[in-house]
C-alpha cells in the first residue's frame, strides 16, 4: 500500500530533501576554483567558512569542498563571504556554457 | 464533593481552568477578562494550582507561549477580551492550524473605535472564521462547565476552542455556581496526549512551508499540500460536532447538569414564533418568551450554544417547522446583518422553510437589553409579518434617523 500522510499538522522529520528539491529555486549558481579555496590550496581541513554560513547546510566540508546543488538556493551567501573569493555566483545559461 | 459558590462568571471561568488542572496560563490583562488570569496568577502563586505563569508584553505573544507549551504537550488556558482577542488573530489562525487544543475564554466585549469597555459579541464573531470551536454561554455555571468540557472537546478533535461569555453581564454578575468534585472531573477529563511528540531524540519541523501541491517527502511518504490540510481541519470541525454532543452528554451524567449540546431550547413545542439567540441575550430572551406566553403569543427561544462548528442539522430540525423566527444578536457584519441570523437562513435554504425571518441588532457596546424590550420587539416583528414583512433588520433601542 502507498505511504499515506496521517499528520494532522505541517510537522515533520527534518531531512535532506524534506521542503522538496529547492535546487530548482536557483538564479545564480556557486561554482568554486579550487585553486583559490584554501582547504584545496593547503590540501587540509581549513577555512570552511562557506559551510559555515550556509543557511541550508547543504556545502559539505572536505577536500575539495562541495556544494549540493540539488538544493542549493543560490543564496550567494556562501560567495560573500569566502575570503580568498574562491566561489563565484554564475547566472543559469552562463553556468551551462 | 461539590458544593455551590456565589461567584461572577469570571471566577466560574478561573475555576473550570483550575479544575482542569491547566499547566500552562499566558495573559495580558483586558477588561473585562482581567479578573479570570488574577485569580489564576493568585492560586500559581500560592501554590494552589501547579502551573506555569507566563506573562508577556502583548496578547500577540500571549497566543504565541499558548502554541508553544500545547506543542510540547502541556495543558494550556487563556482569557481575553475585544481587542486583545483582535491582536491575537493571526496567532489563532497558527493555534488552529497546527491542530492545538488551546482553551481561551472571550469575556466579549465590544471593539473600538470608538473605545468600548462594555459588552457585545463582534469581538469573537470577528474570529469566527480562524478554525476555533466556539462556544456562548447563558450563565455563570455553564461557564465553568464549558470551560471543563472544552478541554475534553479539544483534546479529542485536536482543534482550539473559544468559551465566550458576555462581558460585566456574566463575568461581573455574581450568581450561584456548583463548583464540581476535583476527582470527578479528573474522571471525566483524560490528562491531553499531544498529536506529535516532540523530543530532542527524534526532531521535528514544525509548521515549515507547505507548497499548494501534494509532494513526496525524504522517505517517500506523499505529504499534504496546503489546501489539504486546511480540508483536514475543516473535517475535524464538521466532526467535533458529534464529539461535543457525545461531552456534553457524558458530562450530565456524571454531574446532572445538561447544556443541550449544540443547542437548547425553551418552551419551543408549540411555538408560533421562536426567539434565536447566543450568550446572555438568549437567557433574557426566555423571560421574554414566558411575558409573551402569558400575554398569549406561542413564543419559544432558541439559543446557540456552539456556533462553530454550526449546528446545520439542529437548526433545521428545530426552526424547520416554525412559522417565524426572530433573530436577536450583538454583533453586526457590516454592509449585511447579523452573522447568527445569515447563518441561520443559509442553514434553512433547501429545507422549503418559507419562514420569515427578522434580525434584531441588540445590545452594540453595552446597551441594555431588557426581557421586556425583547417582548416588545417580538410583538413588532409579528406584526410586520402579519403585515406581509418576511425579511426585516431592526437596530433595537437605536437612533437611527
Amino acid at each position: 500500500m502507498e505511504p499515506k500522510d496521517d499528520n494532522i499538522s505541517a510537522m515533520c522529520k527534518p531531512a535532506v530533501g524534506e521542503a522538496g528539491r529547492t535546487g530548482d529555486w536557483r538564479d545564480a549558481t556557486p561554482v568554486i576554483d579550487h585553486s583559490k579555496c584554501i582547504a584545496s590550496v593547503k590540501n587540509r581541513p581549513a577555512c570552511y567558512l562557506c559551510w559555515l554560513y550556509c543557511p541550508d547546510g547543504i556545502v559539505t566540508a572536505g577536500i575539495p569542498v562541495r556544494i549540493d546543488l540539488e538544493y542549493c538556493k543560490g543564496c550567494g551567501i556562501c560567495a560573500e563571504e569566502c575570503p580568498a573569493k574562491a566561489i563565484t555566483m554564475v547566472m543559469h545559461e552562463e553556468a551551462g556554457k | 464533593m461539590s458544593n455551590v459558590e456565589i461567584m461572577t462568571g469570571n471566577q466560574a471561568a478561573a475555576y473550570g481552568a483550575k479544575l482542569s488542572k491547566v499547566q500552562v496560563i499566558s495573559a495580558y490583562p483586558i477588561t473585562p477578562s482581567t479578573p479570570v488570569t488574577e485569580i489564576i496568577a493568585q492560586w500559581v502563586e500560592k501554590g494552589e494550582l501547579k502551573a506555569e505563569y507566563i506573562r508577556v508584553e502583548s496578547e500577540h505573544s500571549v497566543m504565541a507561549v499558548c502554541i508553544s507549551a500545547s506543542t510540547v504537550g502541556a495543558r494550556v488556558f487563556t482569557a481575553t477580551s475585544s481587542h486583545g482577542l483582535l491582536y491575537m488573530h493571526e496567532q489563532l489562525h497558527w493555534a488552529a492550524g497546527s491542530r492545538l487544543p488551546i482553551v481561551l475564554c472571550c469575556v466579549n466585549r465590544g471593539v473600538g473605535a470608538p473605545w468600548s469597555i462594555f459588552n457585545d459579541q463582534q469581538d469573537s464573531i470577528a474570529q469566527r472564521d480562524t478554525g476555533w470551536i466556539q462556544i456562548y454561554c447563558r450563565d455563570n455555571q455553564e461557564i465553568l462547565d464549558s470551560v471543563i468540557q472544552a478541554y475534553r472537546i479539544a483534546e479529542e478533535v485536536y482543534c482550539p476552542v473559544m468559551v465566550c461569555y458576555d462581558g460585566f453581564v456574566l463575568s461581573h454578575t455574581i450568581m450561584p455556581v456548583e463548583i464540581p468534585d476535583a476527582e470527578m472531573v479528573c474522571r471525566f477529563l483524560p490528562p491531553y496526549k499531544p498529536h506529535t511528540i516532540l523530543s530532542p531524540e527524534d526532531p521535528r519541523n514544525i509548521n515549515p512551508v507547505i507548497f499548494p501541491w501534494q509532494r513526496r517527502d525524504a522517505e517517500g511518504i506523499l505529504r499534504d499540500g496546503y489546501m489539504d490540510m486546511r480540508w483536514k481541519l475543516q473535517h475535524a470541525l464538521e466532526g467535533s460536532r458529534e464529539v461535543i454532543i457525545k461531552t456534553c452528554r457524558d458530562y450530565a451524567e456524571l454531574f446532572g447538569r445538561d447544556q443541550g449540546g449544540m443547542l437548547w431550547t425553551h418552551r419551543t413545542e408549540d411555538a408560533e414564533v421562536l426567539l434565536a439567540a447566543m450568550g446572555s441575550i438568549a437567557t433574557e430572551a426566555t423571560t421574554a418568551t414566558d411575558i409573551l406566553r402569558e400575554e398569549g403569543i406561542r413564543a419559544g427561544v432558541v439559543g446557540i450554544r456552539v456556533y462553530r462548528p454550526f449546528p446545520r442539522e439542529e437548526i433545521r430540525d428545530v426552526f424547520g417547522k416554525a412559522p417565524a423566527i426572530v433573530v436577536f444578536e450583538k454583533n453586526i457584519s457590516y454592509g449585511y446583518e447579523g452573522a447568527l441570523c445569515a447563518d441561520i437562513k443559509a442553514a434553512l435554504y433547501g429545507t422549503g422553510s418559507r419562514a420569515p425571518v427578522h434580525n434584531f441588532i441588540a445590545g452594540l457596546g453595552g446597551r441594555d437589553v431588557k426581557a421586556r424590550e425583547l417582548a416588545e420587539a417580538t410583538r413588532s416583528s409579528l406584526a410586520a409579518i402579519a403585515a406581509g414583512n418576511s425579511e426585516r433588520q431592526t437596530w433595537l433601542d437605536c437612533v437611527t434617523e
